[in-house]
């Protein structure tokens, strides 16, 4: 584990187990509770444990996706806190819930945490609901969709010279193409490039493969401490996680790039080592490009293995899901050092680093 | 005020406090496995539950795990018409969405055979004559207006049973 | 090992019906502000910011941490939301001390606020679901039937109930920052006041309100600010199912646990005497005696006795809600908070006219959603 100055070395925390549903464009045969259920079994299941090996529990969701408040109250159902638990909720994607667990496992005095979200894209409609992310007064009144926020990053992406068509077109045609081998995945396709740039566009400079789909999934995982992590799972050990957030004003923001990834991945230490891997919360195929940049990764790390949020994009569950799909990279041998991203707000406004490691 | 520029006409008019911006948001809701069962119930005026695998309660209405074994729940099971008024109040405050004449009783109802109560309104009987442990009956409404809904129960009204001892129900308050 | 955490600066705003002389971002501010120049601290000492609030619908805005990462000065840095329902601002400040306690940062401002008045509460809390059971009754009608579940397992006198409306009223006036001021709040006025939810009268239930609370919690090596540091001496956090088969929501288990282990931390062992003051979670009048039994002050069945005893007035031996409580500010989301930062304000000597002399240990406590959610913590003005 490195040690930079001025940053301490965290408590290691291992990613003892990750499971996630099938991503699904509408799941509508089950409730949130149905949909959890069987992740929940499973993120114990394979590790052989119950609940009753947990010592906390944080949750992440927002009401607006579901349409009603408090969905994350009996969300909890799913779990069965009997009896009582010491329990949070963070109005945040899932991998911010995993970034509370983590803090309270930094004191040492629990070893075992479970983290889990849901995101139901499909009930509301996005380009509607993600307008009230924005400025109450003055942007949200004026209904932007997300689409339009995300075509204007690219526009200014392409403006100043640091990425073409071409280059979106090329990241969505890898990235569905690695999603074959996801059997999660919900968007999984072998289309060439040069083939994605007949699409029409959503909405200039944005054809319909630069988007991410519409999904609902949920996702699971169970982080170890002390003596839990080894006796759990062969470890895969979260060396660092930082978490920034800039203004709101996009008018004030170059959109070009990432400060706020810059420094989250510079207080997570992502620099420190080689990456192998990097699982990348780009929801837009322009972003990745960003991030790459602003994670300071070159062209020898491999990039959303799993398909990333092109190939399924569970608002409020893909960013825990990246880290659990880098965990599972190194859990199985393909990688040793990997980098895990998750964005909130528009035009990646706020962005989490996760550094794991393999022994 | 052809004399005065914007800026100071604008500063006249005070501070703006409100900005109307109205939202409208439509959702698909899913009920899910288990709820699905509970509303095909109410379309043919029957309560149906589910009882939990692990720990043998029964829920009404299930959302489709056992909230304290956090278990899949999958055993239906019929419960009676009739309950058990476990505690209420009386609403005497009208607000926005309720059509009910104030003052109306609210209360807890434990169905018979059933482990949680729910939520019910009870009808038929004067606000002021309520009782913890009264029995109760379900009204439904009309055969031909059965649907998936709540709506099918029109509410509850006492029945004509002596009262419910409290010892058997005091556990579900 | 955990390091010891500190309240070094609180904030509130004016809470009222409407405050229609800030935005959201206005209000929060107000806060904030007070809570740094408490501190002796500017925007620029803050290592990283938690926000709390109850539900995004109440204002419209969802998610609004993005939106409000500028006015909070937190451009640059970490920027954290909560949302446990109404215990929620007892949860963002524990967010927050445990990013002190885990010595990931020196200094955390944390925020918790509702602007009630900027929709419509009511619509926001039962949003129609097509096959779920419609709303009967409101938010009083879901706690109405458990306090009478109280009154008949107790053998509670119904007066009990107004004792407590008015106790906290009074103790209001003590308070500037206080929704509601009823110079001449008496037991008839209570009586007289409309039936809602019965047995819950007007002047029995809290009021809605507009407001925002703030804290700036400091590790050991960065304490600064106008008081002595309120010290952490113990913070729990505990939720169960909703409902569940013979649940006890008038004494809810998750309660008593919360309580028993954030006295294992502060090593209490017999609250009524070792604890100086508690600010306590009392939307609804008769939530005081049931608390009092949930959080270990007496024997069960005894807690209408120590409010009926004087005990937990201004004056008694353990003064509770001496800010005025719930029942005279409720802006949800920062409600919590108001009760972690009041007893904060007690055990650092500043609470001004709502003081209680010699207050040194002191019990902040908050719950939610139908009482399965609890957040608490123990201060104290020696260091741990």
């Amino acid at each position: 584990m490195s040690a930079v100055a001025g940053r301490r070395t965290p408590r290691p925390v291992s990613i003892a187990s990750f499971a996630q549903a099938r991503n699904v464009r509408r799941d509508d045969e089950h409730n949130e509770v149905e949909m959890l259920m069987p992740v929940v079994a499973e993120v114990f299941g394979t590790i052989g444990i119950t609940k009753d090996d947990i010592d906390f529990i944080c949750s992440g969701s927002t009401d607006y996706l579901i349409g009603g408040p408090f969905s994350f109250v009996t969300a909890l159902d799913a779990v069965g806190v009997w009896p009582p638990k010491s329990e949070s909720h963070v109005e945040m994607d899932g991998a911010w819930a995993l970034y509370e667990a983590w803090v309270l496992l930094q004191e040492g005095e629990i070893d075992a945490a479970l983290v889990y979200c849901f995101g139901r894209s499909s009930p509301g409609n996005l380009n509607e609901i993600l307008a009230l992310q924005l400025d109450p007064y003055y942007v949200a009144p004026l209904w932007p969709d997300p689409v339009s926020l995300a075509a204007l990053q690219a526009r200014a992406l392409i403006d100043a010279g640091k990425a073409t068509e071409a280059d979106f077109a090329a990241i969505a045609s890898r990235s569905r193409r690695d999603a074959l081998d996801n059997p999660k995945a919900q968007v999984a396709n072998d289309i060439p490039a040069e083939k994605l740039l007949e699409d029409e566009y959503i909405v200039s400079p944005l054809r319909r493969h630069a988007l991410p789909p519409i999904t609902d999934g949920v996702a699971a995982i169970v982080l170890a401490a002390g003596d839990k992590a080894r006796q759990w799972s062969k470890p895969v050990w979260i060396t660092g996680l930082d978490h920034r957030i800039e203004t709101h004003s996009l008018g004030a923001r170059d959109l070009t790039s990432s400060p706020s990834t810059a420094r989250a991945a510079e207080g997570a230490g992502v620099s420190d080592g080689p990456i192998d891997v990097a699982e990348i919360h780009a929801p837009f195929a322009h972003q990745e490009i960003i991030l790459k940049e602003a994670l300071g990764l070159d062209e020898t790390v491999v990039v959303n293995p799993s398909g990333g949020p092109l190939a399924a994009n569970p608002l409020m569950s893909a960013g825990l899901i990246r880290i659990g799909e880098a965990a599972t990279r190194i859990s199985s041998g393909r990688a040793h050092r990997a980098v895990a991203h998750a964005t909130s707000g528009p035009c990646l406004q706020q962005n989490l680093v996760c550094v794991l490691e393999g022994e | 005020m052809a004399d005065r520029d914007d800026t100071a006409a604008a500063g006249d008019l005070g501070p703006v406090t409100t900005l109307a911006t109205p939202i409208r948001l439509d959702f698909e809701f899913t009920p899910g496995v288990a709820q699905s069962r509970f509303l095909r119930g109410l379309e043919r005026g029957r309560f149906i539950g589910q009882r939990c695998p692990k720990c043998g309660m029964v829920y009404v209405p299930s959302r489709g795990s056992c909230p304290t074994d956090g278990v899949p729940t999958t055993e239906d099971v019929e419960l009676a018409n009739v309950g058990t008024v476990t505690t209420y109040c009386v609403v005497n405050v009208p607000f926005a969405g309720q059509s009910i004449e104030i003052p109306y009783i609210c209360a807890q109802v434990l169905l018979d055979g059933a482990n949680i109560s729910f939520m019910g309104l009870i009808q038929e009987i004067p606000a002021d004559q309520i009782r913890m442990g009264m029995r109760v009956e379900a009204v439904w409404v009309d055969p031909d207006r059965l649907t998936p809904s709540l709506a099918s129960v029109r509410y509850f009204r006492p029945n004509g049973e002596p009262d419910a001892d409290y010892e058997s129900f005091k556990e579900y308050l | 090992m955990a390091e010891r955490c500190a309240v070094i600066g609180v904030g509130q705003t004016h809470h009222k019906a409407k405050r229609d002389d800030v935005s959201i971002a206005g209000l929060v501010r107000e806060a904030a502000k007070m809570a740094l120049a408490d501190a002796d601290l500017t925007w620029t000492d803050i290592d990283a910011v938690v926000i709390g609030k109850a539900p995004d619908m109440f204002e419209g805005n969802m998610m609004p941490e993005l939106y409000l990462a500028p006015a909070l000065g937190a451009v640059g840095k970490p920027m954290f939301r909560v949302h446990t329902a109404g215990s929620v601002g007892g949860s963002t400040a524990l967010v927050a001390a445990h990013l002190i306690s885990s010595g990931i940062h020196k200094r955390v401002l944390t925020v918790a606020y509702e602007k009630q008045s900027d929709s419509d509460a009511m619509w926001a809390l039962s949003v129609p679901q097509p096959f779920a059971a419609p709303l009967l009754a409101g938010a009083g009608g879901y706690f109405a039937p458990h306090i009478r579940a109280y009154m008949r397992r107790s053998g509670a006198p119904e007066y009990i109930g107004r004792m407590v409306a008015v106790k906290d009223r009074r103790n209001a006036m003590r308070n500037p920052y206080a929704h509601l001021h009823i110079a001449d709040i008496d037991m008839k006025m209570v009586e007289e006041s409309m039936m809602l939810w019965d047995p819950l009268r007007y002047l029995e239930a809290c009021p809605s309100s507009d407001g925002a609370a703030a804290m700036v919690l400091s590790s050991e090596d960065a304490l600064s600010g106008q008081y002595p540091p309120a010290w952490i001496h113990g913070m729990a956090m505990r939720s169960e199912p909703t409902m569940f088969a013979g649940r006890d929501q008038v004494n809810p288990r998750a309660g008593r646990d919360c309580s028993a282990d954030v006295y294992a931390q502060a090593g209490i062992t017999d609250p009524r005497r070792q604890i100086d003051v508690a600010e306590v979670y009392v939307p609804f009048s008769w939530y005081e005696p049931m608390w009092l039994e949930n959080l270990g002050f007496c024997d069960l069945g005894d807690g209408w006795k120590l409010t009926e005893s004087g005990a937990t007035a201004f004056d008694g031996d353990i003064p509770w809600n001496t800010s005025g409580g719930v029942l005279s500010s409720n802006p949800i989301g920062a409600s919590g908070m108001l009760r972690f930062l009041e007893v904060a304000m007690q055990v650092r000597g500043q609470a001004g006219e709502h003081q209680i002399g010699g207050a040194r240990v002191a019990l902040g406590q908050a719950y939610g959603g139908g009482s399965q959610f609890f957040s608490m913590w123990v201060v104290g003005s020696d260091k741990p």
